[in-house]
C-alpha cells in the first residue's frame, strides 16, 4: 500500500502531504504562542500602575541573539537551496552553520538565565527594596533560605541604584540582617508577573529552538544517507524543517521587542 | 459478491489462526486507520464507563449524605484510604475529586477519543476513498500520546492527596490553593495529562485535515464529501485552534503550582485559617485562567457534538432511503459553527462580572451560533419527511438525538441570555443543559454510529433484540435523570454540593417563614434521579454483552453493504483489508443517491459510474 502525495504535489492543492500537515501545525502553534502573548498583554495591562519593571534585560545580548537568529534562517534556506541545486556539499555547510547558530542562541541564553538567577531583590521592613547580588553567587534563595541555613544576614552587593536615591558604589557589600528581610527573591519565575511571563515564553521559545535543532542535526547527520535513494524526499524534507525554523525565528521576533524593549 | 465473501472468511481464518507473529505489530504498534480507530474506540468506551462508575458513586453521596456506600464503600476505603473514604462515607475531598475527574475523563478522555478518533480513523479515510491516512505513524503517536494521558489521570487517584478536585474547569486559584500540602499533587497530574492528551489530538487533528485535503479519491470533490467526513473536517480545525491556549493556560498553571509564580494569582492572597497572605509575587488574573479556558472550552462542546451530528446525518440517509435534505446547508452551517465557536466563550463567564457592554456582545454570538445548529436540526428533521423509515438500531439512537439534542439546545438560550443566566448559573439547570446536548445527544450518536458502522469493521451484527433493549432502557433512564435536573436548577439547587444541597434546603415549618431554601420536593428528587442513573448503568450492560458476543456469534453480514449504503466505506471488502480499496477508486456522484427516479437499485454507491 502507497499513500499519496507523500513526495510530489497534488494537481489541484499543489502541495505534498507534508506541507500541508507543516502548515497546519504551525497554525496550531500560533495559537499556542498567541495565547501566550495575549497573557502577556493582559497581565501587563492588569499590573498596578509602575509595578511592570523595565530595563532589566540585557539588550545587546538579545539583539546579537536576534541576529543569530535571523542568521540561521537565511542559512537553512541556503542549506534547501543548495539541494534544489544539486550541491550536497553547501547543504552540509549551511545546515551545519544553522544547527550551529541554534547552539549559539541556547548557550547565549543559558548564561542570560544564569545572570537573572543570581540576581536578587530584597524587601526589607521599612518599606524599601535593594536589588544586587548575594556574595558567593548563590541561585534561586529565598526568605525560607535563609531560614534553612540559619544566616542571620547576608551580604548584597547593591546594584547601582536609578532614581532618586543617587548612585550607590556597586561594588561596596552592603550587611542585611535577615529579620529585617521581609521577602527575597532572585530574579525567578517566581520573583514578579513579568519574570513569570519572561520565563515562561522564552523556555517554550528556547524548547522550539532546542527541538528544531535536534531535527535539523538529524537531518544534517544519519538522515542525510536519503539524499542518496530518495533525493526528492529529502529536499522536501528540509523543506518542511526550514519552515518550522522560519516559525521559530518569527516567534523571537516578537519576544524580543515585547520582552527586552517595550 | 461472491469473491469479496471468499475474502471476508479468509479474513477471518486468518485472524483466528495466524495472530501470534505479528501481534504487537498488527494490534497495539499498527499504524492501520482502522486499528488506530479500534483503539481509540474501545479505550474510549472504558475510560467512558469508569467515568460514569465515578458518578454512579458520588450519586449515592448526593442521595443519601453521609451514608456509606454500599458495595463499593469497603473497597474503595482499602484503596484510597481513610481520608477519602471513612467508614464507608464518601469524603468531602473524594467528592471533589470524582466530580473534577467525571468531567475531565468523559469530556477529555472518553467522548473526544471515541466521537472524532475512533470514528474519525475507522470512517473518514473509507468515505474518501482514502488508502490510509496521510501520516499513519503521526497517528499511532497519537493514540499512544492519548493512551499515556489516560494513564497519568487513571493513576492521579493513587497519589497521596489524590486526585484533581478543582472541578473539570480547573479554575484558579482553587486549582493552585486546593493541595498544598502535597507535590506533586492531583492537579499536577491533571495538568501534565492534559498536555499528553492536547498533544494527541493536535497530532491527530493534522493528519485528519492533511488526510481530508489531501487523500480524497477522483472524483471526490469537496461537495461530494458525506456528511460525516465534514464534521470531522470542521471539528479536526477546532481541535486545530481552540487547544492550544489550553495548553498554554497549562503551562502558566503548572508554573504557578511547581515554581511558585503567580499568573493566576492575585494580589493579597489568603487562604483559610491563615492572617498573612501567602508569600508569593501576587499581580496575576484568575479571570486570564477563565478566558483560556473557555477559549477551548466552547469550541469544544462542538468537538463533542459535530461528529455525532455527522453519524447521525449518515445514519438518517440510509435509513430513510432518501437524500439528505438540504445537504449544502448543512455544510455551510457546519462551518459556521466552526467559526463562530471561537466567539462565543466568554457566555460561560456571565457571573464575572464582565461589564454589560462585553456580555452583549458575546450573548448576541451566542444567539447567532444557535442559528447553524438549528439549520442543521432542521435539515435533519426534515430529511425524515416522506421517507419509508427503516427503524433499526441505529436509527433508533439517531432517532432519539434529535429531539435529545434540541432539548439540550433550546434550554441553552436561557443560559446563554446573561440576565436569565445570572439565576441559573452554577445550578442543576446547567448541569441538565450540557448533558442533554452530549450524554443522550452525542453518546446516543455515538452508540448509532457503534451499532452501524460494527458489521464493517467486524463483519456481524449487533444483535437487534438487545440493541432495541439497550435503546429504549437508556432513552428512558436518561430523561429520568436529567428532566429532574431543571426543576431543581430553576429552584435554586446549586452543583458541586456535597451533601446534594441538604444545607440549603428550606423548611416546611410555617412558624421559620422568610428562610429562604430550596424545598424539600427538589432536595427529594436526588434519590430518584440516584435510582435512574444507577438504572441507566444496568441498561448497558446488555450493550456490553452484545458489543464482545456478537464479534464471535452475530449475525453474519451477507454481503458487503449490509445496509445498502451510498458511501464508499461499504464499497470495500468485509473487513477492509490493508490499504482498503481492492482497486483504485473512482468517484462518479454525491453521498446520498438514494432511491433516484429511474434507476433500478434504490441506492447508486458513489463509485457507480454514470
Amino acid at each position: 500500500m502507497d499513500i499519496p502525495y507523500t513526495v510530489q504535489p497534488r494537481e489541484d492543492t499543489g502541495l505534498y502531504n507534508a506541507k500541508v500537515g507543516i502548515w497546519l501545525f504551525l497554525a496550531s502553534e500560533v495559537m499556542l504562542f498567541g495565547a501566550l502573548f495575549s497573557s502577556y498583554i493582559l497581565l501587563r495591562v492588569g499590573a498596578a500602575p509602575g509595578a511592570w519593571p523595565h530595563g532589566l534585560l540585557n539588550i545587546p545580548i538579545g539583539t546579537f541573539n536576534t541576529a543569530v537568529l535571523i542568521i540561521s534562517s537565511v542559512t537553512v534556506v541556503m542549506a534547501w537551496a543548495s539541494l534544489k541545486l544539486n550541491e550536497f556539499g553547501k547543504f552540509k555547510v549551511y545546515l551545519g552553520a544553522t544547527i550551529l547558530c541554534a547552539l549559539a542562541f541556547l548557550c547565549i541564553k543559558s548564561f542570560e538565565y544564569h545572570d537573572k538567577f543570581t540576581h536578587y531583590q530584597v524587601w526589607l521592613a521599612d518599606g524599601k527594596t535593594m536589588t544586587g547580588h548575594i556574595e558567593g553567587s548563590p541561585m534561586f534563595w529565598t526568605r525560607n533560605t535563609l531560614e534553612e541555613k540559619k544566616l542571620d544576614h547576608i551580604m548584597l552587593h547593591a546594584d547601582a541604584a536609578h532614581g532618586e536615591h543617587g548612585a550607590a558604589v556597586a561594588h561596596e557589600a552592603v550587611k542585611i540582617e535577615t529579620k529585617e528581610i521581609t521577602r527575597l527573591s532572585a530574579y525567578v519565575p517566581a520573583h514578579s508577573t513579568y519574570f513569570a511571563i519572561y520565563f515562561t515564553l522564552t523556555a517554550l521559545h528556547g524548547l522550539h529552538v532546542f527541538g528544531g535543532a535536534l531535527v535539523l542535526a538529524f537531518f544534517w547527520g544519519p538522515g542525510s544517507k536519503m539524499w542518496r535513494t530518495d533525493p526528492e524526499r529529502f529536499t522536501n524534507r528540509i523543506e518542511i524543517g526550514g519552515l518550522f525554523w522560519h516559525f521559530v525565528d518569527l516567534v523571537w521576533i516578537f519576544l524580543f521587542p515585547v520582552l527586552y524593549l517595550l | 459478491m461472491q469473491p469479496t465473501t471468499k475474502e471476508t472468511e479468509h479474513h477471518a481464518a486468518h485472524t483466528a489462526h495466524h495472530d501470534e507473529p505479528g501481534f504487537w505489530r498488527s494490534y497495539i504498534f499498527s499504524t492501520d486507520h482502522k486499528i488506530i480507530g479500534i483503539q481509540y474506540g474501545v479505550t474510549g468506551l472504558l475510560f467512558l464507563f469508569f467515568g460514569f462508575c465515578l458518578m454512579m458513586i458520588m450519586r449515592w453521596q448526593i442521595a443519601y449524605p453521609l451514608k456509606p456506600i454500599p458495595l463499593a464503600g469497603a473497597l474503595l476505603e482499602k484503596i484510597l484510604g481513610q481520608d477519602m473514604v471513612s467508614g464507608g462515607v464518601m469524603q468531602p475531598d473524594l467528592y471533589n475529586a470524582f466530580g473534577a475527574m467525571h468531567g475531565t475523563i468523559m469530556v477529555f478522555l472518553g467522548i473526544v477519543p471515541v466521537a472524532f478518533a475512533a470514528f474519525g480513523n475507522f470512517v473518514v479515510p473509507l468515505q474518501i476513498g482514502a488508502p490510509d491516512m496521510a501520516f499513519p505513524r503521526i497517528n499511532m503517536a497519537s493514540f499512544q500520546a492519548y493512551f499515556l494521558g489516560g494513564v497519568v489521570m487513571f493513576v492521579s487517584f493513587f497519589i497521596p492527596g489524590g486526585a484533581a478536585k478543582s472541578g473539570w474547569t480547573s479554575y484558579s486559584p482553587l486549582a493552585t490553593l486546593a493541595d498544598m500540602g502535597h507535590h506533586p499533587n492531583g492537579q499536577t497530574f491533571w495538568i501534565l495529562g492534559m498536555v499528553l492528551l492536547i498533544t494527541s489530538s493536535l497530532l491527530g487533528a493534522v493528519n485528519f485535515i492533511a488526510t481530508i485535503i489531501q487523500l480524497r479519491a477522483k472524483g471526490m470533490t469537496w461537495m461530494r464529501l458525506p456528511f460525516f467526513v465534514w464534521a470531522q473536517f470542521v471539528t479536526a480545525f477546532l481541535l486545530l485552534l481552540a487547544f492550544p491556549p489550553l495548553e498554554a493556560a497549562a503551562v502558566m498553571q503548572l508554573m504557578d503550582n511547581v515554581t511558585g509564580t503567580s499568573f493566576f494569582l492575585p494580589t493579597g492572597l489568603m487562604t483559610p485559617g491563615t492572617t498573612n497572605p501567602l508569600p508569593i509575587s501576587g499581580g496575576g488574573s484568575p479571570l486570564l485562567w477563565q478566558h483560556l479556558f473557555w477559549f477551548l472550552g466552547h469550541p469544544e462542546v462542538y468537538v463533542l457534538i459535530l461528529p455525532a451530528m455527522g453519524i447521525v446525518a449518515e445514519i438518517i440517509a440510509n435509513n430513510t432511503r432518501k437524500p439528505l435534505w438540504g445537504y449544502k446547508s448543512l455544510v455551510y452551517s457546519v462551518l459556521c459553527i466552526g467559526f463562530l465557536s471561537f466567539i462565543v466563550w466568554a457566555h460561560h463567564m456571565y457571573l464575572t462580572g464582565m461589564g454589560t457592554k462585553i456580555a452583549t456582545f458575546f450573548q448576541t454570538t451566542t444567539m447567532i451560533i444557535s442559528i447553524p445548529s438549528v439549520i442543521i436540526l432542521t435539515c435533519f428533521f426534515i430529511s425524515l419527511w416522506g421517507g419509508s423509515i427503516r427503524f433499526n438500531t441505529p436509527m433508533l439512537f439517531a432517532l432519539a438525538f434529535l429531539p435529545m439534542f434540541g432539548i439540550g439546545g433550546l434550554t441553552g438560550l436561557p443560559l446563554g441570555f446573561n440576565f436569565t443566566d445570572l439565576h441559573l448559573h452554577d445550578t442543576y439547570y446547567v448541569i441538565a443543559h450540557f448533558h442533554y446536548v452530549v450524554a443522550p445527544g452525542t453518546i446516543f450518536g455515538l452508540f448509532a454510529g457503534i451499532y452501524y458502522w460494527y458489521p464493517k469493521a467486524t463483519g456481524r451484527f449487533l444483535s437487534e433484540f438487545w440493541g432495541k433493549v439497550h435503546f429504549w432502557t437508556s432513552l428512558i433512564f436518561m430523561n429520568l435523570i436529567f428532566q429532574p435536573m431543571f426543576a431543581q436548577g430553576m429552584a435554586g439547587l446549586g452543583r458541586r454540593m456535597y451533601d446534594g444541597g441538604v444545607t440549603y434546603a428550606g423548611t416546611n415549618d410555617p412558624a421559620a417563614a422568610g428562610v429562604v431554601g430550596v424545598p424539600h420536593i427538589f432536595i427529594d428528587m436526588n434519590k430518584h434521579i440516584s435510582w435512574a442513573a444507577w438504572c441507566l448503568g444496568l441498561a448497558q450492560i446488555p450493550f456490553i454483552i452484545n458489543f464482545f458476543v456478537s464479534m464471535k456469534s452475530g449475525k453474519k453480514v451477507t454481503s458487503d453493504n449490509p445496509w445498502e449504503a451510498t458511501t464508499l466505506e461499504w464499497q470495500t471488502p468485509t473487513p477492509p483489508p490493508h490499504g482498503n480499496f481492492d482497486k483504485p477508486v473512482q468517484v462518479y456522484r454525491g453521498p446520498y443517491e438514494y432511491s433516484v427516479p429511474g434507476s433500478a437499485r434504490d441506492c447508486l454507491p458513489q463509485n457507480q459510474p454514470a
